[in-house]
This record gives C-alpha cells, structure tokens and sequence, in this order.
C-alpha cells in the first residue's frame, strides 16, 4: 500500500557531512519532496519532507534514518492554533499557500487543517491576535 | 411601541422587552412585515470585534513614599512606552505605543508582537506589569526612579477611553505593485493578489443607525466585555459622505469615542494586536443597543451584508499618496462569499474583523438586557450628524520658512 507523509527530519552536527536523505531513495525506493530546509544557529539541520512509496519500505526506511540518529517527528504537530486566542477573524485564509484555514460560510467560523499544513509559518507571523504557533 | 428609553426600561425591569439582535431582525421582519414586527420589537442589538487603533487606557498609580512626578518624565509599562504628560500618577497608555527598541521590529517587516494593546490586554487580564518610571524631581515630587510591579486591582482608576472606535464602514484593500505590502489591513499581496475588509457588516452598530438617530453621547453600551458608554463622536468622524438609498455610507463615515471602567472589562475584548510590518494595536469589542422607538429607525436596522457597499482601495500607491480614485465599490455579501472581482480578475477577499464574535456580543448585550441587568440610556447629546457639516478634512500643510 502506497503512503505520504509529511515529517520533520533533525540532523544533529555530526551527520552533516554525510548523505543520507538520498539514501532513502536508493536502498528504500521513497521519493521525497522537500518543503524546506534549514541549518539552526547550532547547526542542527532540518528538514520538512514529504516522503512517499509502499509502507513497508517507508517504514524501513524511517527506522534507517532513526538508527543513524535523525529524530523524526510528524508534521501536524509542529504547527498549532491556541484555541484560546483564535479570534476566527478570516485574516489567514489568503495567507496560506495550501488553503489550510477553511471559512464556515454560514457560521464564519474558520477550521484549520492541520494535515493540509506544510509548516511555511506565513500564518504564524499574518495572525493578528497571534494565535498559530510553530513547535520546533 | 414604547416610543420612549423609560417605556422600553419599564418593560426590560418587568421581564417583558422583547430583545433581538441586528442579525435576527432580519429574518424577523422578512416573515411579519415591518409594521407588525416595530409594534412588537423594543430593541436590536448590535455588535462588533475589530482591530480599532485610536484605542487606550489611563490610570492613576497611586502615590510613592516619597513622592515621585510621573508628568513630564519618562514612563515605560512593560517596556513599551506611556505617556506622561498629566498630572504626578497618572498615565495614558496607547494601543499602538512601542517598545524604544524591540529587536524583532528592527528589520522590515517588523513582527510587532508586543506593544500598548498588549498591555492593555495584559492589565485588563489581572497580569503584573512592570513600571519604570524616571522624574524630573520637584521640591514637592522629589523622587526620581521609580521601579515598581503594577496589578489593576491595585490602581485607583483604570479607564478604557478610545477616541477612534466602532468605524461605521471602511476601505477593502488591494495592492496593485508587484510587491507584497504590509498594512494595517494587513498583508496584502501584489497584483490583485488578496482582497482584505474589516467590517461587522449587518451587526455593525453605525451602520444599523446611519443617520445616528438613537446612538447618541452617554449612550450605554457594551465595551471590552464590560459596560461603557459613547463619550463623543471619534476621530475623524465624517457623516456626509455619499450614502445609498437606504442611507447606508458608501465608505468610511462615522467614529465613536467611548469611555468605561476597565476593572470591570475581560481580555478576551480587549486583544492585543500585532500586524506584521505595520505596528501594534488593540481588537476591542463593542455593542449597541438600538431602542426601536418607530418602523423608521427599526427599518435601518433591517440592513443587510448586501446593502452595504465599501470602496476598493489600492493600499500600494492612492493610499499612501493621499489619492482619491478607487478600483469600484463592493458589497459586504460579495466580499463575504470569499471572492469579489476586480479588473476582471478574480480575488480572494478575507476579514481582520470577527463576524463570530461580533454575534456573541449582540448575543450577550441580548442576555444582559432581558435579565434587567442593563437598562438603556437615554443619550444627554446627539453625535454629529449629516447637518452638522462636520468632514473629515485633509491635512493643509503650511511649511514653515525660516
């Protein structure tokens, strides 16, 4: 059965001289899409990917990217909506390039899709009452 | 009909007023008639959460021992500067007031995640905050730093006093450049590519009066989920601009100043504000109740999104550069529906105003009334009206030569 998710690859300092995610495509026949990419200021590096191909290959190859020691963690926690301060203004719906936020027509209320987030943070920074939260 | 604000308060103390809100009239005179439906209605209440920049608070600290002059020195509330051009303890916070430098405002565009609104939510909230305060020193006031926890509970008065709020219509934004802009009608992206509007729209408490005839000063109202009242008419208040038929504003038109207790206000209606590469400001909420004394001012409140129409505005050169041309005029129920479409091109539109919460406060004011805990307020002044003569006049520059 073919699967796709979305997850958050932490390199810690020592693995960055080596390849890795590419291996994932050659021993594990995935295929990956990379939402982004970043080195921290303690050159951890990070990866938001989209990793796809049969389920047991995905899970071989997530248990060889844990054995090298990159700490993974699925995407839909890393941002989150405090409930709290959502004011359901409307103001992210434009803001998100994957249309994450869907407004209510009759009751106005705005739904975030948190499987639909690929984690951009345009909406963290847009929301006026400050709401969207990013997790790293 | 009580034609009368004691004949409708008779009725709210005897638990027999009939109370609905600007949204639910609709329906309610759609289905019995205008006629029917103004003998039975005594009052529609209104609502609305916006961000509302002319926004502020005061208050009065209390004296040290010894004594210290706040007015004339320098006073910071959690970092963000106050002002302290009064007396010895009191202060006026404002919504937009900032940190002297935050590092995260330096670079455009600045995130603004903390400014006046956000004091002023944190002080409502019962939250600590950090005063520092330097004085000139005075015989009379001869300390000279003060640095001292503050708590709302603890200050003599604290006073929400807004002197721009509950705008009775206002722009739709767009920016026409090929670059991303960062307003106060928040991000706007290039070539047609976002519509922003910030309205209560059918709920909004103007636009249910347009012609001002029952919200007048010393009109009681709900404010910042407390009680207030309208102390005047706000900033920039202009009731004659072009006006449909109905008498509904084509555009931006009248302000409310209002003034309450904040000791008795909650955070969850006074939300600090941040808009990104713009600045700092509050979220207020407000409501209105309109005493239905005739089938004429009941009718105003029978507006709906579809009836009002607001201006399409390109935020990237005619606003800033004080040009008056607009891109067309569109309905609040266009704008609504999630996209409207301007030369041609089809636009995603969005809010920076909570139509939810603009419900859960006519909802609230609805309640307040019918358990006789509010009574209405006969205004001791009417607003400004179309007569008046009143506009809102451009800046006449006068250079001044050496």
């Amino acid at each position: 059965m073919a699967v796709s998710k979305r997850i958050v690859l932490r390199f810690p300092p020592r693995l960055s001289g080596q390849p890795i995610v590419s291996r994932l495509v050659k021993d594990f026949n995935l295929d990956f899409n990379i939402l982004k990419a970043l080195i921290t200021p303690e050159e951890e590096g990070l990866l938001v990917l989209e990793l796809s191909g049969e389920q047991n290959d995905y899970d071989k190859g997530v248990r060889y990217l844990t054995k090298t020691g990159v700490r993974i963690q699925s995407l839909s926690q890393d941002v989150i909506r405090n409930e709290e301060r959502c004011t359901h203004c409307g103001a992210c719906i434009t803001i998100c390039p994957t249309s994450a936020f869907e407004l209510d027509l009759s009751t106005r209320q705005i739904t975030f899709h948190d499987t639909k987030c690929i984690a951009c943070e345009l909406c963290i920074k847009a929301c006026p009452p400050r709401a969207m939260e990013v997790h790293f | 009909m009580a034609k009368t604000i004691e004949e409708i308060n008779e009725k709210i103390q005897e638990g027999k007023a009939v109370v609905v809100t600007a949204e639910e009239i609709i329906g309610i005179v759609k289905q019995q008639g205008l006629k029917k439906a103004a003998q039975e209605v005594d009052v529609v209440t209104t609502g609305t959460f916006g961000p509302m920049c002319s926004s502020g608070a005061y208050f009065n600290i209390g004296h040290s021992k010894p004594r210290i002059k706040l007015g004339g020195g320098r006073t910071y509330l959690n970092d963000v500067l106050a002002y302290t051009g009064l007396a010895a303890a009191d202060i006026f916070i404002g919504a937009n007031a900032l940190p002297d430098d935050d590092p995260r405002n330096r670079i455009h565009p600045g995130e603004f995640n903390y400014g006046g609104g956000h004091v002023i939510e944190e002080l409502v909230g019962g939250k600590d905050i950090r005063l520092v305060a330097t004085g000139y020193g005075t015989d009379c006031y001869p300390r000279k730093r003060l640095e001292t926890w503050i708590n709302i509970k603890d200050l003599n008065e604290a006073v929400l006093f807004n002197i721009r709020n509950a705008y009775q219509n206002y722009n739709v934004a767009v920016n026409l450049s090929d670059k991303t802009i960062h307003t106060y009608m928040g991000i706007l992206k290039p070539n047609l590519g976002n519509a922003n509007y910030s309205t209560a729209g059918q709920l909004s408490p103007l636009l249910n009066d347009p012609y001002y005839k029952t919200i007048g000063i010393g009109t009681k109202i709900f404010l910042g989920g407390g009680i207030g009242f309208v102390a005047w008419h706000g900033t920039q208040h202009n009731p004659n601009v072009p006006r449909t038929e109905r008498g509904v504003p084509k555009g931006g038109a009248g302000t409310l100043a209002v003034i309450g207790d904040l000791k008795q206000m909650n955070p969850r209606w006074l939300m600090g504000t941040s808009m990104l590469g713009y600045g700092c400001t509050i979220t207020v909420g407000i409501g209105i109740p309109i005493p239905i004394f005739s089938e004429e001012i009941l009718e105003y409140t029978t507006v709906t999104d579809g009836d009002i129409f607001a201006p399409v505005v390109d935020y990237s050169e005619a606003f800033p550069q004080m040009k008056s041309d607009i891109l067309g005029e569109v309905s609040y129920a266009q704008l609504k529906s999630g996209k409207i479409v301007i030369r041609g091109k089809e636009v995603p539109t969005a809010s920076l105003s909570s139509y939810p919460r603009a419900v859960e406060i006519a909802n609230t004011l609805k309640e307040w009334i019918l358990s006789g805990k509010f009574r209405l307020t006969e205004p001791v002044a009417p607003l400004a009206g179309v007569e008046s003569g009143i506009t809102f006049k451009p800046l006449k520059e006068r250079p001044i030569e050496d």
